[in-house]
């Protein structure tokens, strides 16, 4: 049987998306249920005075409406920071209460304030425009760079500034940077991003009054999470009496890790209420309360010699977490983009410092890269510019700081295991025709166009894990995976896993792996995951994990199966369980033809006995069933890199920027399924492209979202991109088994800074913030005429 | 979404005696519908005029193109009559929003509701349209009032819209990268007995550049247009586009106009 592991296996999952039988949160509906609308703030920042329901109560079809005031009355628990944070003075980080129903004070647009559940949704809209939430409105703090001279916006919070961290060695940069012939100097926004998932965010709760079991179905990326969180935190349900159920999810992008509001609220409610409730976000919704993602001001400065070996990298930056600190939020500008901000170089020094406040925005949390876009935005920038400033070629100065033995020990946390950082390079400048951009740009010069190239080396710590590590460095919980294999009696595999697929393809990848460690077809493999009744436990999906961490866990499992399968066919077969191989699955006895099939193995293992032509006594010592499971936890993250090239044509006359040409060479290790990496590393690119050119989330002084809808908020569609060029290099993974590497977030790091790194070229260096809209590039284009013109 | 009555007219004269100032007219509802959903607007009646037969349709004579005015954007885009006669407009159509928006959305909408980031208004004032209604006959040019306004009563039907066959013409647009509306879309057309440049986008009302018009009337190349200032004032101003960029881009549009011409 060839192996399933490497081939262009179709999506299982293709035929339901495609055919509208996709299963999600808002399809379900359950028999009575309410509808939920929640009353949500206006003001970024504000006192509640009082909030008087009494007119709602009495609209029709209401069932009740609930508030802070009933939530604190309930000891209903907060939202909370998954990840401690130490500043550099060893205080530790400072984050502000956050009940599901704010109670006194609200502090971001969307902030819920109250809910109404009503027989129908019209029904419950009407009365939400009845509740009167009288507000005594505070001077919001919306600027990021204003915040830490701002009023405080939660008691006791100095400064809005929940931490001060430092990663390295600031007296090891300073004498490195005195060594240095150059200091190259960058400063630069890392703009705010919405997830912009296309399902919205939803739950439906249905609590059983008989078994006094809530079920919460929901929109999540984790719901073992959602659950550990929901009961040990929001003290909503014990864990024994709470199911939480992420079915078909589209998209989560980070968006979906964090619990929200809404799920502890309407899950508390319906056993209060004693009815199932439905909720929906419309698109509004998701704007303001979703996280958003990235948001940071900082300073670089890079220490050189003249032949352009790098010395030593500073980073100052400012994070903003906008109004309350969730799950990934602490961690995301700290050990998530820290660690990664001196990129695939030799870097004799190096400190990150990172400042994260808060704002009267929406909460800031990871984002598809979290932390990692920003770092490589950075580097990369800043790398580009030292080649500027000295006169290099943008390759020819990374090739001369990449490492190019493995592993490598990067400057600030990581061991990098395996990698060749040149190889990549020298196929994406190939593929890319780099030495043919001259021409190119003369030809586009011809037509009054110009015509840039850009750059970007990144490498990514993903695969978010190991236990001992991540909770050395503050997560409150272990970031192994789980997976059990059930063998049917019939032959049929059931894999179940923690990771959660909403848009990854689980179902197909992890069926390759398991049919190919088993030697079962993949049609009779069917993958289970997102519902906490069935399976082991899960944390999750996010940090390009799934895979290295929860594929590994299924081949773990798988392989348990395959010892206790070699021990009952060795009985069956009258044969030492040593004298067994097991191929294609098949068990062998050795130097002979005596055989079971797996299939075989795992029926007899359900009828441990003898009767007529029935003969599977089992060994001693084994249980009946073939059903095992495994915890994976690996040694290290993994370690994915690669480098990317991409060219643009700008039209002076209007400044629109034309992304003509994008090369990505990628080493994900060991490639599962390539038609499924190359649309993963599609789709990171266009969100990464949209960071660049379009996508730019805007508050305005008084802290109101002035891009809450698509007629604002500038997603990158299908005619904005290119054909993608994608090319691979494979050193595998020495972490585990299957010798893979996350490829989830890849693209969207390395896009943004490549990207850029054209149109500035094309701009002749001339430094643009981030995205990179046709104004802007106009205005640049015309003061490079102008100075041009000067020098002339 | 507030309750309302329904009403599906099987005439022109019955869909007018249904209106009043607190009902509207539905077509492809491509804004009404959306406004309604989000709480924008409300109306007492909404009177459905799709099914009229007489409102639809497409008739090119030797010197002008008349489309009906529930012909939805698509079947202009489409329409094999209007790509050889006025080629421009048939491209406008195409580059209208997204499929689902133009197999729903209709000219007479477009025109009526005077979005000022539209497509169509800066046709109806390049291509010197005639708007009729069921009781009398409007030119362009007085029929755009101001932003979302226009000279129509609240029982007047538009029933079709009578475009001049220009000898050449062209319509350039710089879209909003979010919504796809004009940032600014210039429509230079070349007639006979004169030259028009119909400007949406960039104003709180589509308008008759007259200054870009007065240029290309003594020589109608794209250099005639460098000479020509157009101020950023009384411009649109928004997060996607500043009004000295929006003025500059009239220009600019202006002369990808031309030179497509």
């Amino acid at each position: 049987m060839a192996s399933l592991v490497g081939s262009r296996v179709e999506r299982k999952e293709d035929k339901r998306f495609l055919t509208g039988k996709g299963r999600y949160t808002s399809d379900i509906n359950i028999a009575n249920q309410t509808y939920a609308i929640f009353i949500r703030s206006p003001h970024a920042r504000a006192k509640i005075k009082k909030v008087d329901t009494s007119k709602a109560l009495k609209s029709s079809g209401v069932v009740d409406i609930l508030t802070g005031e009933h939530i604190a009355q309930d000891k209903i628990g907060g939202l909370i920071a998954g990840w401690a944070i130490r500043s550099e003075d060893g205080s530790e980080m400072k984050c502000p209460a956050n009940p599901p129903l704010a109670k006194d004070s609200v502090n971001f647009v969307g902030d819920p304030v109250a809910v109404v559940f009503a027989e129908t949704l019209d029904e419950a809209r009407a009365a939400a425009e009845l509740v009167k939430v009288d507000y005594k409105v505070l001077k919001a703090v919306s600027n990021l760079g204003e915040a830490m001279k701002s009023e405080a916006i939660h008691d006791g919070i100095d400064k809005n500034l929940c931490y001060d961290w430092l990663l390295g060695d600031r007296q090891k940069v300073k004498d490195a940077f005195d060594k240095a012939d150059k200091i190259i100097k960058l400063d630069i926004v890392n703009n705010r991003l919405i997830p912009n998932a296309m399902e919205p965010r939803a739950c439906v709760i249905d609590y059983n009054t008989a078994s006094e079991e809530i079920t919460c179905y929901t929109t999540s990326q984790n719901p073992h999470l959602s659950r550990l969180i929901m009961s040990a935190f929001g003290g909503v349900a014990p864990e024994n009496k709470l199911r939480v159920v992420a079915p078909d999810v589209g998209g989560g992008f980070g968006s979906k890790i964090n619990l929200y509001n809404e799920e502890i609220v309407c899950s508390w409610a319906s056993k209060k209420i004693e009815r199932p409730i439905k909720w929906v976000a419309e698109r509004t919704e998701s704007f303001l309360t979703d996280t958003h993602g990235r948001d940071h001001i900082t300073h670089a400065e890079l220490a050189v010699t003249n032949d352009g070996k790098f010395l030593g990298f500073k980073n100052e930056t400012i994070a903003n977490l906008g109004a309350y600190a969730r799950v990934f939020g602490t961690v995301t500008p700290t050990y998530l983009f820290g660690p990664c901000a001196t990129g695939v170089y030799i870097m004799p020094a190096a400190y990150s410092n990172v400042k994260a406040v808060y704002t009267n925005t929406a909460p800031v949390d990871a984002y598809r890269g979290a932390g990692r876009p920003e770092a490589t935005y950075t580097i990369e920038r800043i790398v580009d510019k030292a080649a500027m400033e000295l006169g290099m070629d943008p390759i020819e100065i990374r090739m001369k700081n990449f490492p190019t033995e493995f592993p490598f020990k990067q400057t600030l946390v990581h061991q990098i295991d395996s990698g060749d950082y040149v190889a990549g390079l020298n196929k994406a400048k190939e593929m890319a025709d780099y030495d043919g951009f001259a021409a190119r740009k003369k030809e586009s010069e011809s037509k009054g166009k110009l015509r840039g190239i850009g750059v970007t080396s990144y490498f990514e710590a993903c695969g978010i894990a190991p236990s001992p590590v991540v909770m050395m460095l503050g997560c409150g919980v272990g970031l192994w995976e789980s997976a059990e294999v059930r063998f049917n009696p019939t032959g049929q595999v059931t894999v179940y896993t923690g990771s959660h697929s909403h848009g990854q393809s689980h179902q197909t990848t992890f069926a390759q792996i398991a049919a190919d460690e088993l030697g079962v077809p993949i049609e009779n493999i069917d993958v289970v995951h997102g519902d906490t009744d069935k399976g082991t436990f899960g944390m999750g999906t996010y940090g390009s994990r799934s895979l290295t961490v929860g594929g590994i866990a299924i081949v773990n499992a798988c392989k348990k199966i395959v010892n206790k399968g070699k021990r009952i066919a060795a009985k069956m077969l009258e044969a030492s369980p040593d004298e067994v191989d097991f191929k294609n699955g098949e068990f062998v006895v050795a130097k002979s033809n005596k055989k079971k099939t797996i299939g075989e193995v795992a029926f007899a293992s359900y009828l441990p006995g003898v009767r007529d032509e029935v003969k599977s006594p089992l060994p001693e010592g084994d249980e009946p069933g073939l059903i095992e499971s495994s915890f994976f936890d690996p040694a290290n993250f993994s370690f994915p890199a690669g480098s990317h090239i991409c060219e643009v044509e700008i039209d002076p006359e209007t400044g629109h920027v034309k992304l003509d040409k994008y090369t990505a060479v990628d080493d994900f290790g060991t490639i599962v399924n390539p038609l499924i990496v190359e649309g993963q590393v599609h789709g990171g690119l266009a969100q990464g492209i949209g960071q660049a050119l379009y996508e730019n989330a805007q508050y305005d002084d008084s802290g109101q979202l002035i891009t809450a809808s698509y007629m604002d908020y500038t997603m990158p569609r299908a005619d904005d991109l290119p054909d993608f060029n994608l090319g691979f290099t494979c050193t595998k993974a020495t972490t585990n088994p299957l010798g893979v590497k996350g490829c989830g977030e890849a693209g969207t790091i390395a896009a943004t800074p490549t990207v850029m790194n054209a149109v500035i070229n094309a701009l002749g260096g001339k430094e643009i913030s981030l995205p990179a809209t046709a104004e802007k590039v106009w205005k640049a284009c015309k003061e490079m005429k102008k100075s041009n013109a000067k020098a002339a | 979404m507030k309750t309302f009555n329904y009403h599906s007219a099987k005439d022109v004269k019955e869909a007018s005696k249904l209106a009043s100032s607190n009902s509207a007219f539905l077509a492809g509802g491509m804004t009404t519908i959306p406004s309604m959903k989000l709480g924008l607007a409300s109306y007492k009646d909404i009177i459905d005029i799709k099914r009229i037969k007489k409102l639809t349709g497409i008739k090119v004579s030797g010197k002008t193109v008349t489309i009906g005015a529930t012909t939805k954007h698509s079947e202009v885009a489409s329409s094999k009559d209007v790509k050889k006669a006025i080629p421009s407009l048939a491209a406008l159509a195409e580059g209208i929003g997204d499929p689902q928006v133009r197999n729903r959305g209709t000219i007479g909408g477009s025109i009526a509701n005077n979005d000022p980031a539209a497509d169509y208004p800066s046709a109806c004032i390049a291509l010197n349209a005639t708007i009729h209604t069921n009781n009398r006959s409007i030119d362009a040019e007085k029929f755009f009032r101001g932003m979302f306004e226009t000279c129509l009563k609240s029982t007047e039907v538009i029933e079709a819209i009578e475009f001049s066959i220009p000898e050449k013409s062209s319509y350039q647009k710089l879209p909003n990268p979010a919504s796809r509306y004009a940032i600014i879309g210039v429509y230079v057309a070349k007639h006979k007995t004169g030259i028009n440049v119909g400007v949406t986008g960039a104003k709180s009302c589509v308008y008759n550049d007259k200054d870009l018009a007065g240029a290309l009337t003594k020589n109608f190349s794209s250099s005639a247009i460098d000479g020509v200032k157009i101020s950023s004032s009384g411009m649109n101003s928004d997060i996607h586009a500043s009004s000295d960029y929006r003025a500059n881009m009239v220009k600019a549009f202006a002369k990808k106009a031309v030179d497509a011409c």
